[in-house]
């Protein structure tokens, strides 16, 4: 499953309930105000390295760069565009996008 | 079903999953109007509540005095669309307080762990 996060970790759960749910097999893709959590020296940064022991996490690259983040992204998450966005939709068997 | 089966109808597993408390967001009403839909086509769903979606089915709303709808007797009324798959989550309901008694409707309380397992089994998940 592909789990995508459009909310930022510090004003909502979102990120924490997926994160929860993420199990191994799935992907979490970091989109909208959500690519804040993929940011170095922050207070989920954390748990975000322990998911990616098991879970990849991707964060959107327009969006990261938008919030002009592309120079501190946290190590391990993997940037891509908007086709890996659909890549990444079309290798999982379903998507849940958490609001 | 075994009829829309035979004439090549598919049926796909849809998880509603609601995460929203009922009243300070329209999500929880549409994710209710959006199941009522779906049951029309006859497809194998289930309705998750974990966070605060949990407060959707507490027992004793009364939106009376704030003049909008109580939509929370409608979760009584899904098992005659055959919507009986309700599942609660152990630890959002206990986190709130609230136990099976509390809610409205019979549910299936699940650890974090049965409703992963639930939601990796859907073809279709629609977050609310």
């Amino acid at each position: 499953m592909l789990h995508t996060v459009n909310k930022s970790p510090f004003n909502h759960n979102s990120l924490e309930t997926c994160l929860k749910y993420a199990a191994p097999g799935s992907a979490v893709l970091l989109i909208e105000d959500g690519v804040y959590a993929a940011a170095q020296g922050t207070a989920v940064a954390r748990q975000l390295r322990d998911v990616m022991k098991n879970v990849p996490i991707y964060a959107l690259r327009p969006d990261v760069e938008a919030r002009g983040i592309q120079n501190r992204v946290l190590e391990g998450v993997q940037l891509v565009d908007y086709a890996g966005f659909v890549d990444l939709a079309a290798e999982h068997s379903s998507v849940q996008s958490w609001l | 079903m075994d009829e829309e089966m035979e004439q090549g109808g598919t049926i796909k597993k849809f998880m509603y999953v609601n995460r929203k408390a009922p009243h300070g967001t329209i999500y929880a009403l549409e994710s209710l109007e959006v199941v009522l839909i779906g049951a029309a086509f006859e497809q194998d769903v289930s309705v998750a509540f974990i966070d605060d979606g949990v407060y959707q089915l507490t027992k004793g709303q009364d939106t009376k005095a704030l003049g909008v709808k109580n939509f929370s007797p409608t979760f009584r009324a899904l098992e005659d669309y055959d919507v009986t798959k309700l599942y609660v989550e152990k630890e959002s309901m206990e986190a709130r307080g609230l136990t099976a008694d509390d809610l409205i409707v019979p549910v299936s309380v699940m650890s974090a762990a049965e409703m992963t397992a639930a939601m990796n089994e859907q073809d279709v998940l629609l977050n609310f």
